[in-house]
C-alpha cells in the first residue's frame, strides 16, 4: 500500500487522523482552511449578538446571553487550538481573518436591530449550525472532531434559549408579537443561505466527502432543516415568510421557495449590511490589545529570566 | 427606606453596575482567553447583584405588602438617584490598564467587605457573601496579577497604569467612607480601609507602581444616590426595553 | 454565478479572498509574533481519583496565566477539580512512522491479559 492508500484506508476504517500521522497536502489545506473559518464565524459571531448584553430585558436574559456569548469565545480558542495542531498559528489566521483573506459565515454581516433578532439568532442560526455540527463529531481529523464535541455538548442550551425567548414574545403584548414576527422574517432567508451553495454549485464536497471532512450534503442538510422550522414555528403561532412553504406529500418533505444567491454571494463578498462594521470591530481588538499582550509576555520574560538567575 | 435595605440595594447595585461595564468588554478583549476571563468575572457580578436584589425585593414586599418589587423592578425601574452603587463602579472602562484597575480596587473592597458580611448577624446577607466571597478571591487575584503584569511590563503599560491611576484614584475614597445606611450594619470601616490599604500597598510594591499620596478629599456620592454623568446612560441603555415595553414580561 | 466569486464549498468552508489562504505558516518572524503568547496543552482531572485528562490547548503569557486561563476556558461548567498545563513545546510525542516497532510486539502477548486464562466457573471473582 503506497502512503495515500494507506491514508484513504484509515479514513475507510473510521480511523482518525491526528496531528503527526501522515496526510494529504490538499487535505491539511482544506482542514485549515475550514476549521480556521469556523472559528473566525464564532468570533466575529459574538458580535451581533453582543450588541444586546447591555440591553437585555431581564437580568436573567442578560446572564444567559452573557454566557452563551461567551461560550462562542471558548468555541473559537477550541477551533483556533485544533487548526493549531495543523501547523498554523493563531496570529496568522487573525491575520488572514483581519485582512480579509479567510473568511467567516456571512449570517453574522446581518444586524441585529431588537431584542427579538437575539431569539431569532438562537433558533435559527445556532439551529442550522447545529444541523452541520452535529455530524462535525465524526469528521476525520480528530482534534477538529474533539473540538466539536465539546462545542456541540456546550452549544445545546444555546437553541432552547433563543426559542424560549420568542416564545415568550409570541405570548406577550402586540407590539412583542411584532418584533418576533419581524426577527423570523428578516432571519428566514440567511438561515437558509447558511447551509451553503446547492450540491450541483459545490464542486469540492464530492472531495471533502470522500474525506469524511463533510458527511451530509449542503442540500440534505437545508431539507432537514426546513422540516424542522416549519414545524416549530406553528409553536410560536408565527409563519416563516416564503409563500411556496408547503408539505409535500409525495416526498415527505418540506417543498419550500428558492433562495436568493445572489443575495448570498454579494454578502459573502463583502457587500452585506455590516460586513465592514464586524470586521472593524474585530481589528480595532486585536490592534488595541497589542500593547495588553505585549506588555504580558515582556513581564513573562522578565520573571523568566529572573528565576533564571536565582538558580544560577 | 428602612436602612437594611438600603444597605441591600447598595451592595446589588455596586456588583450590577460594574458586572454591566465589565460587560460591555465581551467580544472585544485583548486576547480570547481574557475575554472569556472577564466575563466570567461579569457573570459572577451579575450573580451576586441578582442574590442581593431578590433579598431586597422580599424585604420591601414584607414591609409594605402593597409593593410587588422583583430583583428586575429593582434593576430596571429605579432611576439614577435611586441607586446607591460607588462611583468607581460606573466609570467608563477606558482602556484595558483602567478596566483592570478599577477591578482591581473594586475587588479588593469587595474581598475584605465580604469578609465581614460573612460573619453578619443578617442571615441573608451572610449566606450572600460567604458564598460570592470564593468568587471574588479569584477577582482579586486575576486582577492583582494583572496590575502587576502591567505596572512592570513594558514601558507603555506602565504610562498607561500611571494614567489610570490618575484617573480612577479620586474615586477609591469613597469605598471605605461610611454612609448613613453603612454605619447601623455593624461593619468596621477602619478596618476594612486598613485592609484594602495593605493589600494595596503590597501589590503595587510588587508592580513598582507609585502609591498615590494619601489625601482627605475624594469623589463621593454615589452611595447616596448622586452619581456621575455616566450612570444615567448605563441606565439608559439598560433600562431601554423594560421602559419602552412597559409591563412585559420577558 | 459561482466563478464570478470564486469556488464555493460547504458549510464551515466560505473559500477564499484575493491572494488566496497560505496552508502553513511562514518563516519570517515579525515583530507581533515575538510578543505573542505561547502555546500550552490543559490537562483536567474531572474527579477525585481520576486521572488527568488531556482537553485542548489555549494562549498564555506564563504558567500563572496559563492556569487561569484553563480555569476561565476549560472549567466553565464544573468540568474539573485539578488542572495541569504545561507549555506545548516541552512535550515530546512518539512519532506515528514508529508505530509498528513501538507498538505492534505487545500484539501477540495475550498472556498479559487476563481473558488469556480459563478457569472453571466455580471460582469466581479472581
Amino acid at each position: 500500500m503506497t502512503i495515500e492508500e494507506q491514508f484513504q484506508h484509515k479514513i475507510e476504517e473510521e480511523i482518525k487522523i491526528e496531528p503527526k500521522d501522515w496526510m494529504p497536502d490538499k487535505y491539511r489545506q482544506t482542514l485549515i482552511r475550514q476549521i480556521s473559518q469556523h472559528a473566525h464565524s464564532e468570533i466575529v459571531g459574538m458580535l451581533p449578538e453582543g450588541n444586546w448584553i447591555t440591553r437585555a430585558p431581564s437580568l436573567k436574559r442578560k446572564a444567559i446571553l452573557l454566557a452563551k456569548v461567551q461560550d462562542e469565545a471558548g468555541h473559537g480558542l477550541y477551533l483556533y487550538s485544533a487548526a493549531e495542531t495543523l501547523g498554523i498559528s493563531r496570529d496568522e489566521m487573525y491575520h488572514q481573518l483581519h485582512t480579509g483573506k479567510a473568511k467567516y459565515s456571512s449570517i453574522f454581516n446581518y444586524p441585529t436591530l431588537s431584542w427579538a433578532d437575539i431569539g431569532a439568532i438562537g433558533w435559527l442560526v445556532d439551529g442550522a449550525a447545529i444541523m452541520n455540527q452535529v455530524p462535525l463529531c465524526r469528521t476525520s481529523y480528530g482534534p477538529y472532531a474533539r473540538a466539536m464535541v465539546r462545542i456541540c455538548k456546550e452549544e445545546s442550551f444555546h437553541q432552547r434559549q433563543g426559542f424560549e425567548i420568542l416564545l415568550v414574545l409570541s405570548k406577550g403584548t402586540e407590539a412583542q408579537k411584532k418584533i418576533c414576527q419581524d426577527a423570523i422574517n428578516r432571519w428566514w432567508w440567511p438561515c437558509l443561505m447558511m447551509f451553503g451553495p446547492a450540491d450541483e454549485q459545490s464542486p469540492h464536497t464530492a472531495q471533502s466527502m470522500q474525506w469524511k471532512i463533510k458527511r451530509f450534503s449542503n442540500d440534505e442538510l437545508r431539507q432537514k432543516f426546513v422540516n424542522m422550522i416549519a414545524e416549530q414555528v406553528k409553536v410560536l403561532n408565527m409563519t416563516l415568510p416564503d409563500p411556496d412553504l408547503r408539505w409535500n406529500e409525495e416526498r415527505k418533505q418540506y417543498d419550500f421557495g428558492k433562495i436568493n444567491w445572489e443575495e448570498f454571494w454579494n454578502v459573502l463578498s463583502g457587500n452585506g449590511p455590516c460586513n465592514k462594521q464586524r470586521l472593524d470591530a474585530r481589528k480595532k481588538a486585536w490592534e488595541e490589545g497589542a500593547w495588553v499582550r505585549e506588555a504580558a509576555a515582556a513581564y513573562a520574560e522578565k520573571k523568566a529570566m529572573k528565576a533564571h538567575t536565582q538558580v544560577a | 427606606m428602612n436602612q437594611l435595605i438600603q444597605y441591600t440595594l447598595h451592595l446589588a447595585d455596586n456588583a450590577l453596575i460594574m458586572g454591566h461595564r465589565n460587560s460591555e468588554w465581551c467580544g472585544h478583549g485583548p486576547a480570547l482567553e481574557q475575554d472569556i476571563a472577564l466575563s466570567n468575572i461579569s457573570l459572577d457580578l451579575l450573580g451576586q447583584a441578582r442574590n442581593f436584589y431578590q433579598y431586597a425585593a422580599s424585604l420591601i414586599n414584607q414591609s409594605s405588602p402593597s409593593q410587588e418589587a422583583t430583583e428586575d423592578t429593582l434593576a430596571y425601574l429605579r432611576d439614577a438617584h435611586e441607586f446607591y452603587n460607588c462611583l468607581l463602579t460606573e466609570l467608563p472602562n477606558g482602556d484595558w490598564a483602567q478596566t483592570i484597575l478599577k477591578q482591581f480596587f473594586f475587588s479588593t473592597y469587595q474581598y475584605h467587605l465580604y469578609q465581614q458580611l460573612q460573619q453578619h448577624s443578617d442571615e441573608q446577607l451572610k449566606a450572600i457573601a460567604a458564598k460570592a466571597l470564593k468568587e471574588v478571591t479569584y477577582h482579586v487575584r486575576w486582577s492583582s496579577e494583572w496590575v502587576i503584569r502591567l505596572g512592570d511590563g513594558t514601558e507603555e503599560s506602565k504610562r498607561r497604569m500611571l494614567q489610570a491611576i490618575d484617573q480612577v484614584w479620586m474615586f477609591t475614597g469613597e469605598l471605605t467612607d461610611a454612609s448613613d445606611y453603612e454605619k447601623k450594619m455593624r461593619i468596621d470601616f477602619d478596618l476594612l480601609q486598613q485592609q484594602w490599604n495593605t493589600t494595596v500597598t503590597k501589590i503595587f510594591e510588587e508592580a513598582s507602581l507609585p502609591l498615590p499620596v494619601k489625601s482627605n478629599w475624594h469623589q463621593a456620592g454615589g452611595k447616596k444616590g448622586i452619581h456621575t454623568e455616566h450612570l444615567g446612560f448605563i441606565l439608559a441603555e439598560m433600562q431601554f426595553l423594560q421602559r419602552a415595553y412597559p409591563n412585559s414580561q420577558w | 454565478m459561482i466563478g464570478e466569486y470564486g469556488t464555493k464549498y460547504y458549510y464551515g468552508d466560505y473559500g477564499e479572498g484575493k491572494g488566496g489562504t497560505p496552508a502553513t505558516s511562514s518563516q519570517q518572524q515579525t515583530q507581533e509574533e515575538m510578543n505573542s503568547w505561547p502555546l500550552w496543552e490543559v490537562f483536567i482531572r474531572s474527579k477525585q481519583g481520576l486521572d488527568h485528562k488531556h482537553v485542548g490547548s489555549l494562549h498564555a503569557a506564563d504558567a500563572q496565566m496559563a492556569m487561569e486561563n484553563a480555569r476561565d476556558v476549560y472549567t466553565r461548567r464544573n468540568e474539573g477539580i485539578s488542572i495541569w498545563v504545561v507549555e506545548s513545546k516541552y512535550i515530546h510525542a512518539s512519532n506515528p512512522d514508529d508505530a509498528g516497532s513501538l507498538y505492534d510486539p505487545a500484539n501477540d502477548k495475550a498472556y498479559r491479559h487476563p481473558t488469556f486464562y480459563n478457569l472453571p466457573d466455580e471460582v469466581k471473582h479472581m
